[in-house]
Order: C-alpha cells, then sequence, then structure tokens
C-alpha cells in the first residue's frame, strides 16, 4: 500500500527530480524555486533530508542517479534546472524502478538512523559556520547559517553598523555602530547586544591582536586610531593618523598595524610596541581595505577611487606593483576596489570592485586578473569560511550576500540580507 | 691596532653625527607651500536669506583643505600655508594676484569671467597656476581658455547638462523655459536651450522675467508675489516641468507653489544642479561634513567645496610629486596620471583640452539631494562624466 501511494502507477509526462534519499518533487519549471512545496518525505528521515538537503529556501538539487556524489551544497539554479530538463522523459518501469529503490533505502535509512544521525551530527560541525554581516541602514546584524545558506536571525544594533568582527575566542561579535560613537558587542549565543566599547568618535574598521586583548580602531571624525584594552574595556592609548582613516590590519607578527587613510591617500606603517608611525606609505585616492599575505611577504591595499590595489612590500615598506582592473563595457570610473580576501596560501586574491558589481579573481604570484565574478550590486566587504570553501561578500545596492565557491571560482548563491550590507565576518571553528 | 679602533669610532661618530645633522633638518624645514585665495569682497544679495552666503563662503573651503593637506604634509614634511586676498569692486585684480604671485605659484580665483581673464594675462609667463573656483562662464574653458588657469568650478552646460538627463529620465520632457532679464541668467538659459536640444527635451514656451529693480526682500512681499507668479505663468501650453533661469537672484525661488498649473520647478529654484550642497553625505561626505562643520560651524556649499577641491589637487600634487615645486606640480596636475576623490562617488579627472575638471552634478532640492548625474544610460566612449557639459570634439579651446 505504501508502496503505491509513493510509486504510484499513472505516470505523467513532467519534470522529475529528487534527492539521494528518496524524496520527490516536481523540479522547478520556471525561476521560483521558493515556490515548490516541500518534498514527502519517508518516516524517520526528516532530519537526514533536513541535513542533507542545505537547498531549502532556495536552490534545490537534482541528484537521481545512485552513483551520485555528495548532495551539492548549493545548486546554481540555472544548474538545476538544466540537469532537471536532461530527465525530463523517464519511462513508466524506469521510473518505478526508480522509485523502489528510493523507497528500499530509505528503509535501510530508517533503520541505520541512529548510526547515521550520529556520523551526520559528527560531520555537520565541519561545514555549518555562522556569518554575521552588518547592514548599514537597516541598523541590524543578518546572522546567516552557511549549511543552510538562510538568514536564521536579524539583531538590532545601533546606527549605521559597519566593520564587524568576531572576538577571538568566538563567542562575541563586536560591530562599529558609527553614528553612536561606539561598538557594540553581540553575545554571539544569545544573538543580542549585550556590552559596548568606548571607541572614540564615528568608529569604521577595527583590527584585534591574535591573542584578542587590544583593539586598533580606526574613527573617521578626528584623524585617529584609538586603542582598546578588550579585557577592561578602556582605551589605553591613541595615534594620530592622516585624513579619514579607514582600513586596519595587523601584519601576521602582530608587530605592525596597518592603517589606511582615505583622504591622506597612504597606508600608515604603526608599531604596535611603541604605538608610533613608523613608516607611511603614499597609495592611490582614497585607500579603503588592506590586507597581508598570511607569510607577511605582501601587504595588499586597495584604493577605491583610484582604482587600483598596490601591491606593498611590508619589509621595504614601498609599493612594488599594483592591480589594475578592466572590465569590458565598464568605465574605469566604476571600477572601485574595496574589500580583499587572500588564500592561506596566498596563490589567490579577490578583490571587491564596488559599483563594478565584480568581485575580481587574482593570481597571487604574478597578480594578474584571471577573471571577474559577476555579482550583486555595489560589492563591499568579504570573508571566507574558515575552510576557506566558499567567500562571502556583502552587496551593498542589492541587499544581498553572494557565495562564491572558492575552488571552482564560480559565484554559486546569493542570500538576501537586510539594507546595506556592508561588513562580514565568520566565527572560527 | 689602536690607531684603527680610534679611527673606526671616528668614522662611526661621524656617520651619526651626519645622521643626526640630515634628520635636524629633515624635522626642522619643512617645504613650505602657499596657497592663495583672490575673492570679491561682499556676497550679492540672494532671495532666500538662507541662501545669502556667509562672509567666509568659499575661503573655509579653502581652510579646510589646508587643514587637510598639512594632516598629509606632516607625513610627507611639507606645509601648507593659504594667504586670503579679497579684492573689491574698485580695485585692480591683476594688481592683487601680481602681488600674491610672488608669494606663492597657485592661486584660487573667484572672480567674475572679465576679471579673472585679466588676471590669468597679468599672470602669464610668471609660472603661477590660477584655479577657477567661481566662475561657471563656459567661454573660460572654451574661446577664452588660458593655459595657466584650471577649472575647479563646473560650467553652465555641466549644471544644464546634469538637469536635463535627470528631467529626461524622469520623463519630463516638455519645458517652460524663464528667464531673467541679465547675462548671466541669458547664458544660462543658452545652456539649458543646448541641454534639452543634446538630451531630448522640448522646450514649449520661453518666457522671459524682467528686473525692473527694488529690494529683494520686503515685509509685505508675499502678499504680491502671490498674486503675481501665477499670472505670470498663465496661459502656458501643456508643460511637465518649469525650468527657470536665474542667477541673479530676482524671481526664480518665488516661482515654487506658485506657478499656475501645478508643475515642479527646476533650475535656479526648486530643484537645482550643483557641485555640491549642504545635505550631500553620501559617499563618506559626512566626515568632510563634519569637519567642516567643526571649522566654520555651518555646513559647506558649493564654493566651499569648489575652494576645497582647488586646494586638495594641490595638495595631491605636493604628495605625488614629493615636491614644493610650483612647475612640478603643475605639470603632474596637467598630465595623465592626475586624479583626485572628492566625495562624489567617482574620481575626478582634468579634461586636457580645456582644462576643465570632470565631475558628477548634484542635483539638490534644498533640502536633500534627490539625485546625482550622469544619469545611467547616458554612455560616453571615454568617460560617462564627458556627458555633461562641452565634449572633447566641441571644442573651440586652443590652450596658450
Amino acid at each position: 500500500m505504501l508502496m503505491k501511494m509513493l510509486c504510484p502507477t499513472r505516470w505523467k509526462r513532467f519534470h522529475w527530480q529528487g534527492d539521494r534519499y528518496g524524496s520527490v518533487r516536481q523540479a522547478m519549471t520556471n525561476d521560483d524555486a521558493s515556490a515548490m512545496p516541500a518534498s514527502p518525505r519517508l518516516p524517520g528521515e526528516a532530519g537526514l533530508h533536513r541535513r542533507c538537503n542545505p537547498g531549502e529556501g532556495g536552490s534545490a538539487h537534482a541528484v537521481l542517479t545512485e552513483t551520485a556524489p555528495l548532495p551539492v551544497k548549493t545548486g546554481e539554479r540555472e544548474r538545476t534546472v538544466r540537469a532537471a530538463r536532461s530527465r525530463i522523459y523517464l519511462t513508466k518501469g524506469r521510473m518505478r524502478e526508480l522509485c523502489r529503490r528510493q523507497f528500499a533505502r530509505g528503509l535501510r535509512l530508517a533503520a541505520g538512523l541512529l548510526t547515521a544521525a550520529l556520523l551526520l551530527a559528527q560531520a555537520s560541525p565541519a561545514f555549518a559556520y555562522v556569518a554575521f554581516v552588518s547592514n548599514e541602514k537597516g541598523n541590524t546584524v543578518s546572522v546567516i547559517d552557511t549549511d543552510t545558506w538562510t538568514v536564521t536571525k536579524t539583531i538590532k544594533v545601533g546606527q549605521r553598523p559597519r566593520g564587524i568582527a568576531f572576538t577571538r575566542d568566538g563567542k562575541f561579535v563586536m560591530v562599529a555602530v558609527g553614528d553612536d560613537d561606539t561598538i557594540q558587542v553581540i553575545d554571539a549565543k544569545k544573538m543580542e547586544v549585550v556590552d559596548t566599547l568606548p571607541s572614540g568618535p564615528d568608529p569604521e574598521l577595527f583590527a584585534q591582536d591574535a591573542a584578542g586583548k587590544t583593539l586598533y580602531v580606526a574613527n573617521e571624525n578626528d584623524n585617529t586610531v584609538t586603542v582598546l584594552d578588550l579585557e577592561k574595556r578602556v582605551r589605553i592609548g591613541d595615534v594620530q593618523v592622516g585624513v579619514e582613516p579607514e582600513g586596519m590590519m595587523l601584519s601576521p607578527d602582530g608587530k605592525i598595524l596597518i592603517c589606511t587613510s582615505e583622504t591622506t591617500n597612504m597606508a600608515h606603517f604603526i608599531d604596535t610596541a611603541t604605538r608610533k608611525i613608523v613608516a607611511n606609505v603614499l597609495v592611490d585616492a582614497r585607500p579603503r581595505y588592506a590586507e597581508f599575505k598570511t607569510d607577511g611577504s605582501e601587504l595588499w591595499v586597495s584604493a577605491e577611487i583610484g582604482g587600483t590595489v598596490s601591491i606593498i612590500d611590508p619589509a621595504k615598506r614601498e609599493v612594488t606593483g599594483k592591480i589594475k582592473f578592466a572590465v569590458p563595457g565598464l568605465r574605469s570610473e566604476a571600477i572601485q576596489p574595496v574589500g580583499i580576501s587572500l588564500t592561506k596560501d596566498g596563490k589567490t586574491g579577490f578583490v571587491a570592485l564596488g559599483p563594478a558589481n565584480r568581485v575580481a579573481v587574482v593570481d597571487g604570484a604574478t597578480h594578474e586578473v584571471k577573471k571577474y565574478l559577476l555579482v550583486g550590486q555595489r560589492v563591499w566587504h568579504m570573508e571566507f569560511t574558515p575552510d576557506e570553501k566558499y567567500l562571502l561578500v556583502t552587496n551593498g545596492v542589492s541587499n544581498d550576500v553572494s557565495v562564491i565557491d572558492v575552488a571552482a571560482q564560480k559565484v554559486i548563491k546569493t542570500i538576501q540580507v537586510g539594507e546595506l550590507p556592508w561588513g562580514i565576518t565568520i566565527a572560527q571553528p | 691596532m689602536g690607531g684603527l679602533v680610534v679611527l673606526g669610532v671616528l668614522a662611526r661618530c661621524l656617520i651619526g653625527a651626519i645622521g643626526l645633522f640630515a634628520t635636524a633638518a629633515h624635522a626642522a624645514e619643512p617645504v613650505d607651500i602657499a596657497i592663495g585665495y583672490l575673492g570679491r569682497a561682499g556676497a550679492p544679495q540672494t532671495l532666500s536669506p538662507l541662501d545669502q552666503p556667509a562672509p567666509d563662503d568659499g575661503v573655509a573651503g579653502a581652510r579646510l583643505a589646508i587643514e587637510d593637506n598639512n594632516t598629509t604634509g606632516k607625513f610627507l614634511n611639507q606645509r601648507f600655508t593659504l594667504i586670503d586676498r579679497r579684492v573689491k569692486d574698485d580695485e585692480d585684480a591683476a594688481q592683487a594676484a601680481n602681488e600674491l604671485a610672488g608669494k606663492t605659484g597657485f592661486i584660487l580665483a573667484d572672480l567674475p569671467a572679465d576679471t579673472l581673464l585679466k588676471v590669468a594675462d597679468a599672470l602669464r609667463g610668471r609660472g603661477t597656476t590660477l584655479l577657477n573656483v567661481g566662475s561657471t562662464d563656459d567661454r573660460l574653458r572654451e574661446q577664452d581658455c588660458r593655459a595657466n588657469v584650471l577649472h575647479v568650478a563646473p560650467t553652465r552646460s555641466m549644471l544644464a547638462d546634469g538637469l536635463a538627463q535627470y528631467l529626461v529620465w524622469k520623463q519630463w520632457k516638455r519645458w517652460l523655459l524663464v528667464t531673467g532679464s541679465h547675462d548671466n541668467d541669458k547664458l544660462f538659459a543658452d545652456a539649458l536651450r543646448r541641454a534639452a536640444t543634446r538630451f531630448g527635451a522640448k522646450i514649449v514656451e520661453e518666457r522671459s522675467f524682467e528686473d525692473t529693480g527694488g529690494a529683494r526682500r520686503t515685509d509685505s512681499g508675499v502678499t504680491l508675489i502671490q498674486r503675481q507668479m501665477p499670472v505670470f505663468t498663465q496661459k502656458a501650453p501643456a508643460y511637465d516641468v518649469l525650468v527657470a533661469a536665474d542667477e541673479s537672484e530676482v524671481f526664480a525661488n518665488y516661482l515654487p507653489y506658485r506657478t499656475w498649473d501645478p508643475r515642479p520647478v527646476a533650475g535656479s529654484a526648486g530643484l537645482r544642479p550643483t557641485s555640491w550642497d549642504p545635505a550631500q553625505d553620501q559617499w563618506g561626505a559626512t566626515q568632510l561634513q563634519n569637519r567642516f562643520m567643526k571649522l566654520a560651524s555651518r555646513r559647506m556649499d558649493a564654493l566651499d567645496m569648489q575652494a576645497w577641491m582647488a586646494v586638495r589637487m594641490v595638495g595631491e600634487a605636493a604628495s605625488r610629486t614629493n615636491s614644493g615645486d610650483a612647475k612640478a606640480m603643475a605639470d603632474y596636475l596637467k598630465g595623465p596620471n592626475f586624479t583626485i576623490a572628492a566625495f562624489k562617488g567617482t574620481r575626478l579627472s582634468l579634461r586636457d583640452w580645456n582644462l576643465q575638471l570632470r565631475q558628477p552634478i548634484l542635483l539638490a532640492d534644498g533640502r536633500m539631494i534627490v539625485s546625482v548625474s550622469p544619469q545611467e544610460g547616458f554612455l560616453h566612449q571615454v568617460s560617462e562624466l564627458d556627458t555633461l557639459g562641452v565634449d572633447r570634439p566641441e571644442t573651440k579651446c586652443k590652450l596658450q
């Protein structure tokens, strides 16, 4: 009877799609994936199905064969539809056979539920990260589950949240709320604001040392970098820098703090021991962000208005090269580099190009641009998942976050967040 | 052996001494870069008391940029100063400029077109560069262009084109054009007519508003104006927007809410094209406005911004060339590598054929920034900013 229900004898000619755990549902025939009804589930399968179907609420997968690889974590819509279409016409017998097999597998799974659940519980932490996205205009922080690629919570914060980062212990998220002249502290578990830090006026971006004890904050309004003791929650010093400090980054050895100043057009090298500026490197107009290679061999600084990324030799403290960008069909003024991320091996760099709506993929060794990935509108900051499988970028004007598959160098997913997403941080495991 | 040691010590001392001397000299003598500001004394009357310029209009922007340049300059051992010089109507501006040119290689000029030309010709060959921050006259960039004048202020044609692009985007293509009776009003009307032709708007009728003299403001003024303006604008053919050309501040601000037909007003009142506005806060401009507020106790207007940009251009040239040499700096500014950030969402550069600064045009209604031109879809093969104003193929300028 159950068999009969699940494997009806009157097959219609329509698109089929299922996942490897046997649920069968009508495939998308148009772009509206969200309108799909929840797939029918076998008894005891619910948990498993959910775990292995990260595409819920957005994408779906088309894995119907036995030799299928592990479920595609997030399917590109186009790919899904194409895959589904390739399986349009199945013979009645083949379909019944497939269905029987799936049913049998479902039973096997139900039987082995405990073991499987345990296994999955063990396996899942490697994938389920949590990303916090600051929404500059929305005055909120969106929490994204990288397992399901959905927003699981929206936290109300102060006015104009921009710079955002997890504390080193992973327990808190600090978010600079510039118009409230403070940095708010969000409890990552409770997902609510629990504290504030005395940051100085109009904090925008900040950097913390490896121990998580000292925080360096760029205060755009008064040309200073404020140094905070994170444990005692007090201001312990100031460094006078150029006009409108913004980008903040510590060298991998923690000895040098880089601060970029937007109107002075410099990367200031600050000795973290003496809190004195030891070098100033002139870069192109409106430097926004600084990023070191993990081996400390190179420092990349983006210049939003200049339209370039300067490669700086941190030992010589001089510009040794410049990355320039050119997108066919786009005027050069539209290319405004902001966020930068470099893979741990230093082989690949990603640069957000602002209103060019693209992320440039740059060869870490030759500094040549290899590819431009089309993302949302006015892309700004970005962060890798700790396993470096994915790169999440914030798209300010389209109010969403694009997910880039780092190995494939492809955009695989778009997640709607709050108004004007700006910064992003992801918890380390 | 002992001698060698002594020699070594001596040598080390000598090196140390030289090093010390060099450091001391470096720290003690920053490169001084003076910038002149040659402006008009007194300001014309405006219809709205809110538009009345402050006594330090313009020069306050220059002062802020001097501060900003000095923040940068302390890392490069450069020190900037401003020499403010105002000329009255009966004074000889050329002589004042000559005096300034003895002290500085860069002079900001907020002068009427004719005076500016006189000053430019008086300074020819002196190696001083003028930065025009006050005059929007197209002829200064066209038939009357000069090789020693950079233009930071936008032209009337740039302003008119910025407005026209938006009105066309908005599908308000039928304009009723009302022009004042002064020369500058007529020049702005010319620019608006040109813009209408370029971007596909139609001027359905033109009217002229005669300046018959009289005070800008009176205690009983509004009663009369309320009767005059509807009558003045009645019996017009069907139109979408009234575009007013009234740089002389005679009537345009009387028009909003008083037109016979309920229509929006643009141009010299209502939706105004401008290089800057006190309400501008996009692209990080909040920080600039905050710094300006701290310095001048008011918000920044277009003339302040034009002066700020001019002084920042000089500062940029000083830091990029790492020198205070006026010629090297001027060459950098006129060269292909010069760009500057000015909180307008894109980099600004100079048009090499007439030394006009390319820039977006803000459209402001007095409260908010309504839009920023160039509008999406107005394309250009070199820079979308060149859809605003007179482009290279049309220019009459021969720099000399």
